[in-house]
């Protein structure tokens, strides 16, 4: 196959994880390489950099053992590719791309760039398929639709994880039965967290539709570079070319990165916010902005990264850049977790920016937008009286303040708090309705007077009924 | 002028940094082909016989070695009929034609020309033979979509008496007028982005430029040709406030430019256009939109340059005599881009790694606003408005480029998260926001809206300014230990904020406000608050005043359509009086 190689032994200067290689004129930028140690063994690496002096290699393995004198460099391919094939579902992958299940290699129907290409704005449809998450605290308040990337912001001991294998449980678009595929991209994952994984396919019986890579979290930092941009090729391919829908779930983004500011500084360059390279928003934009729906095609990629912030601060530069980038998020709240509420999602500074365009009259129901931005006014100003409460205490406050306390508690209790339920978006809105019976429906002006007696006389027919959860 | 073509090789490559040598005779900001691939980039520094280019393309894949041509042109973009209800990317290539080309994902290297140069425009002269003209002078006109009229322009520097001006279709590069010197004028211009088009002079600001927006028209107005900086972090609607402004600001032309942002979102602003029916000519939105589009995971230096070809287009259009609004989403993600390409470039960083010289592009970026004497023996006045959104790394407005931007820009709409998380929008913050044109647009809204406008505005940011003094006492001992007066001003304010500052930019009846509804609804509220005050005087119980069902009345004022509204205001105000002083 290979019909010319080229071969170096001139590397001058390992530092971390690069190596710099001289008069190495002919490595493309982008290219992979393969680097051959004084043993025999076998190494990967990337080059970053080219210029007449030096090549600078990026070893995605560690670079212990590696010398000046011995060690040769081998240019394998002009820029990094992933064979990819429709065999690859159910199988379980290394971070990259290596087959670890002890099954033999797929195949290749492709080979694809791991770096994608952007996908060209005017070719894009716009998201506007409903997910039924079955969690009310997504499909409420912020919606999930099909082709959207909406992370997970959470906290180190936060259930996370739960959350993302409660969601491969239930999600699904009303009435459609469609193919679907889950690609799974672990980042320095720990074998309890990729296990718990790994077992939650195997329970819901969805292994089998299933892509795993695997970069655990004793496997070189350097490969987490590599493998989100494996799983979302994966992922491309199997949305846009075998027509599947694809649901994207990356965990740990906090890892991703800081894996991208270890390389930053062994290349010496000029540190951001934190020590986070500059560029970190545009890297990250390269893997979040590959998810959505194409005109013409029936796949879709929907993506939900999962990242940790560290010390539960949002502003940190991983979240942040984040926000920026994805299509709202998924906060979730140590307190609700504290309280035993599950899902512990606080639904305040959680978004979701593709909402309207999923719900209302012929989506969901007509009063949805209304219902939710009414919930989150009467949510948010419970919250507030809260806090007054824990300076002024209950006394002073008054008849109305007292109800919307109240209401703050039900609503934590019975709508967000749902264990293992799943809701479809009717049970939803019908609690939502029930639960501002409470309000006075002069505090009520989110809510038209219309939607107010429509929803509530049919409450009323129901009667009242004990809150499922 | 055409020297010959110079060639030079690639030397070093990191990122979208590319350094070439054997590049004598280039000059800065000149255009090169890089490459086997011929990917596009522009020269940004020389130093003796190397140049260091930034690519606007994805440079993995380059060697060292290959050819660097290049073209002697600065980065131009093409204006001419076809250019609106375009989509371009942040060099102006024609997304639609790229699709054609290249499919639903953008490849490299791709070559399409900016406008088509086959279409055929019906071109009516309106000057004829003999005629003396001089840069900026209208030619003629091609009616380019169902609501604009473009003008055809004299390029800036012709001057002179024209021998032949013909009528008919042609495409854009076809001569229509020659004049006695010889010069043949064709439809198409083009214009180097990085230079503003030279104009007249610049007019003061004392005319508002409406928005429709209460928050913005009432307490913090820009005039036409202002400038305003958005600062928000993520998810506080900087999105929604620049796409609102697009639709309902009172402009001739959008020019948008999506900058770095998701691309998600801007299919929707391409989704929504084309069917948004534009509430001043009943046409199509997209019929006077332009949009330049570079989302975050397209090439940083083709963002980086996305704000200039957008501004250009802008400026193109105010020259013909039109308002033009511009929005920039977002400035931050361009600072980031100069950023990035300064750090390739070894650059010594300023202040959180931005160059040092990223407030002086930013403040030469917003004074190419501004309302103008065009060019042109008619005297023509046109506009350039700029709105361009800021996203501060966690919120903290702090940060090099909202400082920056407040520097320069005269308006500062300041988003705020907690009121987002509460679902108030628009969210600005308005002890935070402040307006710079107030006094200078006093008289317009004096004379155009109401006598009492100001007066009002005024009692009103009073009132909000009490209100924000109260409620630090309330956090301290609780809304008991006010008096009644002062529990009214919390009230009053409770309502300015909850009936009026907030506006859902998705209700069909408020999404736009008149300036007379806004200021009924002024109006409305202050009487309440002046009636209840005298109510208070009486005698009268708080609580018997803010029981009244008339409040509810009051609160859902914004429900009423634009057009009913000033039948509706004075029986609500005499209901309203009647309510307070029965008591």
């Amino acid at each position: 196959m290979q019909l010319s190689t080229r071969e170096f032994k001139t590397v001058s200067y390992v530092s971390g994880p690069l190596l710099f290689l001289e008069h190495a004129q002919s490595v493309p930028y982008g290219a992979m390489v393969s680097i051959l140690l004084p043993g025999g063994e076998e190494r990967h690496g990337q080059a970053l950099e080219v210029s007449e002096e030096y090549a600078v290699i990026q070893v995605l393995e560690e670079t212990r053992g590696l010398d000046v004198a011995e060690t040769t460099v081998r240019l394998e391919e002009n820029v990094a590719r992933l064979g990819v094939s429709a065999d690859m579902i159910g199988r379980v992958f290394n971070g990259t791309g290596q087959p670890i299940d002890g099954l033999p290699a797929v195949i290749p129907e492709k080979r694809l760039e791991i770096t994608g290409s952007p996908i060209n704005p005017v070719s894009r449809e716009k998201p506007s398929d409903f997910i039924q998450t079955g969690i009310s605290a997504i499909d409420g308040f912020n919606t999930l639709v099909r082709g959207q990337k909406l992370p997970i912001f959470s906290g180190a001991g936060l259930p996370a994880n739960e959350i993302a294998a409660m969601l491969l449980k239930q999600a699904k678009v009303l009435g459609e039965e469609e193919d679907f595929a889950v690609v799974f991209g672990a980042m320095g994952v720990t074998q309890r967290e990729a296990s718990f994984f790994l077992q939650q396919f195997e329970r819901t019986g969805s292994s089998e539709r299933v892509v795993t890579f695997l970069n655990m979290a004793d496997d070189p930092t350097i490969e987490r570079i590599l493998t989100p941009r494996m799983a979302l090729t994966t992922a491309e391919f199997l949305a846009f070319e075998h027509d599947m829908q694809v649901l994207v779930i990356l965990t740990d983004m906090t890892n991703y990165c800081e894996a991208l500011r270890e390389i930053g500084s062994a290349r010496e360059e000029i540190p951001g916010r934190r020590g986070y390279p500059g560029y970190m928003y545009t890297d990250l934009a390269t893997i979040y902005e590959r998810a959505g729906m194409i005109k013409g095609r029936k796949g879709s990629v929907t993506q939900i990264p999962i990242l940790t912030m560290p010390d539960d601060d949002i502003t940190h530069p991983i979240a942040d850049l984040t926000g920026y980038i994805t299509e709202g998020q998924i906060v979730l709240s140590r307190h609700l977790h504290r309280m035993n509420y599950f899902p512990p999602i606080d639904v305040l500074p959680s978004l979701s920016r593709l909402m309207n365009n999923g719900i209302g009259e012929g989506r969901t129901r007509e009063d949805h937008r209304a219902l939710a931005n009414q919930l989150y006014a009467c949510y948010a100003e419970g919250r507030d009286i809260r806090r007054l409460v824990a300076i002024v205490g209950e006394e002073a406050l008054t008849d109305l303040d007292r109800n919307y306390l109240k209401f703050a508690d039900d609503f934590e209790q019975q709508m967000i708090n749902q264990r293992d339920t799943d809701r479809t978006i009717t049970d939803t809105l019908g609690l939502g309705w029930r639960l501002l019976k409470r309000i006075p429906t002069s505090e009520l002006k989110r809510v038209n007077k219309d939607l107010i007696s429509r929803y509530f006389s049919e409450i009323m027919e129901e009667g009242v009924k004990t809150p499922f959860y | 002028m055409s020297q010959q073509v110079i060639k030079g090789i690639i030397s070093k490559i990191s990122g979208p940094a590319v350094i070439a040598k054997q590049m004598t005779g280039s000059r800065m900001y000149d255009i090169v082909r890089v490459g086997k691939e011929k990917l596009v980039g522009e020269i940004i520094r020389l130093d003796g016989d190397t140049a260091f280019i930034q690519v606007y393309e994805d440079t993995s894949g380059l060697m060292l070695g290959e050819p660097v041509v290049c073209t002697g042109n600065p980065l131009v973009v093409e204006l001419g009929p076809g250019i609106l209800a375009g989509i371009f990317d942040g060099i102006q290539r024609p997304l639609l034609k790229v699709e054609e080309v290249s499919g639903s994902f953008i490849s490299r290297g791709i070559d399409v020309p900016s406008l088509s140069k086959e279409t055929k425009w019906r071109f009516h002269p309106s000057l004829k033979a003999g005629d003396e003209i001089c840069g900026g002078d209208v030619l003629g006109w091609v009616q380019e979509t169902e609501t604009v009229k473009h003008h055809i322009l004299a390029p800036p520097d012709c001057k002179g008496k024209i021998k032949s001006i013909k009528e008919g279709k042609y495409a854009i590069e076809e001569t229509i007028a020659t004049l006695e010197d010889g010069r043949q004028i064709c439809m198409l211009q083009k214009w180097p982005v990085r230079i503003g088009r030279p104009y007249k002079k610049k007019l003061d600001p004392n005319e508002p430029f409406i928005t429709g927006q209460r928050i913005f028209d009432t307490l913090f107005p820009i005039s036409m040709g202002g400038t305003a900086a958005v600062p928000g972090g993520f998810g506080t609607g900087k999105t929604v406030v620049e796409q609102t402004l697009a639709k309902y600001a009172a402009a001739d032309i959008i020019v948008y430019i999506g900058c770095g942002e998701r691309g998600n979102e801007m299919t929707e602003v391409l989704s929504e256009f084309p069917e948004l029916e534009d509430p001043k000519t009943g046409g199509k939105l997209m019929n006077r939109t332009v949009l330049v589009v570079n989302t975050s995971n397209m090439p940083v230096a083709a963002r980086e340059a996305s704000v200039y070809t957008g501004i250009t287009i802008a400026e193109y259009f105010r020259d013909m005599g039109y308002s033009v609004a511009l929005m920039a989403d977002s400035t931050s993600r361009w600072a980031e881009a100069m950023r990035e390409i300064s750090s390739r470039l070894e650059e010594m960083p300023g202040e959180e790694g931005y160059p040092t010289y990223l407030s002086t592009r930013l403040a030469s970026f917003y004074e190419r606003s501004g309302r103008v004497v065009c060019l042109g023996s008619e005297a023509k006045v046109g506009s350039v408005t700029v709105v361009g959104a800021v996203s501060p790394p966690g919120g903290d407005f702090s940060e090099p480029v909202t400082q920056s931007s407040m520097r320069v820009t005269g308006a500062l709409w300041a988003l705020d998260a907690t009121l987002a998380h509460r679902r108030h929008f628009p969210s600005v913050n308005w002890n935070r926001s402040y307006s710079l044109y107030c006094d200078q647009l006093e008289e317009w809204f004096a004379d155009r809206v109401a006598p009492d406008w100001n007066e009002l505005r005024t009692r009103m940011v009073q009132l909000l300014q009490k209100d924000a003094e109260l409620q630090e006492v309330v956090q301290l001992v609780g809304p008991d230990a006010l008096q009644d007066n002062e529990r009214l001003i919390l009230e009053t304010s409770k309502m300015i904020r909850d009936d009026f500052l907030q506006q859902n930019a998705f209700s069909e009846v408020d999404a736009f406000c008149s300036l007379e509804k806004q200021h009924g609804m002024m109006v409305g509220l202050l009487t309440f608050y002046d009636k209840s005050q005298a109510a208070l005087d009486k005698g009268i119980s708080i609580e018997n005043i803010l029981n009244l069902p008339i409040r509810e009345d009051l609160s859902r004022l914004k429900e009423v359509p634009n057009e009913l509204f000033s039948d509706q205001l004075g029986s609500f105000v005499s209901k309203l009086s009647l309510a307070l002083e029965g008591e």
